[in-house]
């Protein structure tokens, strides 16, 4: 079996009486896609913020590649190589998608703390700032600000900007919430032309989309996990289309 | 709320050059109450650019400035007429107490933000102007310090106003290079969103604590020449009002347009030296003015220009 990259737990998320996440154990192998599906308000969205730190979970151990993240504040966990994109288009609406991009790349680099050095890019950095934009299917939108761009190229930057510093686990959440069939399809081809390598969790309400586009499913239901299958055969799982999809509707 | 326009347009440097020749030039024909209004609006339009730092790059509005500057104000003027130091070493220490005290509100504030960070400023500040009102021993209490303390290089006022001038300008370029850093674009990332500059990597309060301190540095650089020029400091220095004008001036000029600070500076002090000569109810026709301008330019002086222009230059 492949290198895990992400373990959780018995991790747990109570906001007071409700436990938005109770008790999921989960393991991800290095290099897989998978999809976390489930009813609204199944935890989906809380289980991505203790993975990622927003909300640290109340019980339950996180670990990514070896080291135990549970208590990790955001960015550190950035540093060990955690990306996200957010449910609601979380950009910087007043700055230009280069300076987006450019804040992306330099997350993780100590030229952030350059504080009278000059604001032009090196080659090397402008060589992958294009790169992630292409792969994101945004070429040649650089100097446009985010304001003036189109709902869906909002969400493709949404994902550029996760692309651009090259992570080892890549956390989709919703990535085509709100978006036409058009668009929808632009994303997924994104999606499927994410890097081998990386480790990516997606969330995704679409069931048509999700299961296109990944290797392994989980399903989360009420805060725990439901089932955990294939692709093909989540549709025909009862369970799943109990909570998931209604009560079949016989022919 | 845009930044600093990045271009390296000709044009742009040529009114900034064109700005400062003026500069140069106004005191052979200003008198000398005007020349001492002139070197105060380059003083004040030095701590309105520091508080801009803040207001226009970070998102952060803070009232708590004018005891940063007022602080180096005081040291200064207590260093050469209670220590008898230096003037130099004075402004130096004067600068120098200005960025410490901005560290520590930083410290205590950049973990919050929106109206908690404003009240928290305020807070700070108000603790500023109570010590320099109480601790009459060294602050002089009410009466405050007093003494002429300017070197004998910058005596005469007209030397002074250009030493004033150049300052202003070395700080503009200082702030203008901070802001358009790669560290002053984690600023503006911070103001824009500061969820996802963490989920990025980004460990923001550190960020924010810099950023503060850098700006308390620029308003102690005001704070410490305006002791010189003024040869005089009371607890008014240091107080409320003196943070709120001077919040008011990066405002009106426009917030995060830096240039548009010394227009804020100069429409503020312009009135309240104009206006108080022909009215006793000045501060009425102040107030006035300021809710005007707040509904017909809320972008400010600056940045309702820079609007006219781009829309007049997306129509040709």
């Amino acid at each position: 079996m492949a290198e895990v990259a992400l373990t959780l737990s018995g991790v747990a998320v109570a906001f007071g009486a409700l436990r938005a996440v109770d008790g999921v154990d989960l393991s991800i192998p290095a290099g897989q896609r998978r999809a976390i599906i489930g009813p609204n308000g199944a935890g989906k969205t809380t289980l991505f913020n203790a993975i990622t730190g927003v909300v640290p979970p109340t019980e339950g151990r996180v670990v990514f590649e070896g080291h135990d993240i549970t208590n990790l504040p955001p960015h550190k966990r950035a540093a060990l190589g955690i990306a996200r994109t957010f449910q609601i288009t979380n950009l910087f609406p007043s700055l230009s998608v280069e300076e987006n991009m450019v804040l992306a790349l330099r997350g993780l680099s100590p030229q952030k703390f350059s504080l009278f050095g000059s604001p032009d890019l090196s080659t090397a950095d402008q060589d992958r700032i294009s790169r992630a934009l292409r792969l994101a299917g945004l070429a040649d939108r650089s100097a446009t600000v985010v304001t003036e761009m189109a709902y869906g190229d909002q969400r493709q930057l949404e994902i550029a900007l996760a692309l651009v510093a090259t992570p080892r686990m890549l956390l989709l959440d919703e990535p085509a919430a709100g978006l036409s069939p058009s668009e929808r399809s632009i994303v997924a081809d994104v999606i499927r032309g994410l890097p081998q390598e990386l480790t990516v969790i997606l969330i995704e309400h679409d069931m048509d989309l999700a299961l296109g586009l990944v290797d392994y499913v989980t399903c989360l239901h009420e805060g725990r996990l439901l089932v955990e299958a294939l692709p093909a055969d989540i549709r025909t799982d009862a369970r799943v289309q109990e909570v998931y999809l209604g009560k079949p509707h016989h022919a | 709320m845009s930044g600093v326009s990045r271009s390296k347009s000709p044009m742009g440097a040529l009114v900034v050059l064109a700005i400062l020749a003026v500069g140069v030039i106004a005191p052979f024909f200003l008198s000398r109450y005007q020349i001492g209004l002139a070197t105060q609006i380059l003083i004040f339009g030095m701590l309105a650019m520091s508080i801009d730092i803040l207001v226009g790059f970070t998102g952060r509005t803070s009232l708590g400035h004018g005891a940063i500057f007022g602080a180096s104000t005081y040291v200064v003027l207590y260093c050469v007429t209670q220590s008898g130091l230096s003037p130099y070493l004075a402004v130096l220490l004067g600068i120098a107490t200005a960025t410490v005290l901005a560290a520590i509100f930083a410290l205590l504030a950049v973990r919050t933000n929106g109206v908690y960070f404003l009240l928290l400023t305020l807070a700070l500040g108000m603790i500023v102007w109570g010590i320099c009102l109480r601790w009459t021993q060294v602050t002089g209490g009410e009466n405050g310090l007093r003494g002429d303390i300017r070197p004998k290089a910058l005596s005469d006022y007209k030397d002074f106003y250009w030493f004033i001038l150049a300052l202003a300008a070395l700080v503009t370029f200082g702030i203008r290079r901070f802001v358009q850093s790669p560290f002053g674009l984690t600023l503006r990332g911070i103001r824009d969103s500061d969820s996802r500059m963490r989920s990025l990597g980004y460990n923001v309060p550190l960020h924010l604590f810099i950023g503060f301190t850098m700006s308390g540095f620029f308003a102690g650089v005001a704070g410490a020449f305006y002791a010189f020029f003024n040869n005089f400091v009371s607890p008014s220095t240091v107080a409320l009002t003196q943070s709120v004008e001077s919040l008011l001036m990066a405002i009106i000029g426009g917030v995060g347009t830096l240039y548009g600070s010394f227009i804020g500076a100069s429409a503020l002090i312009a009135l309240q030296n104009l206006v108080s000569s022909h009215t006793e109810r000045w501060q009425s026709v102040l107030g006035i003015t300021f809710t005007l301008i707040m509904i017909f330019a809320p972008e400010g002086i600056v940045g309702k220009f820079r609007a006219l222009r781009e829309k007049y230059a997306n129509k040709h």
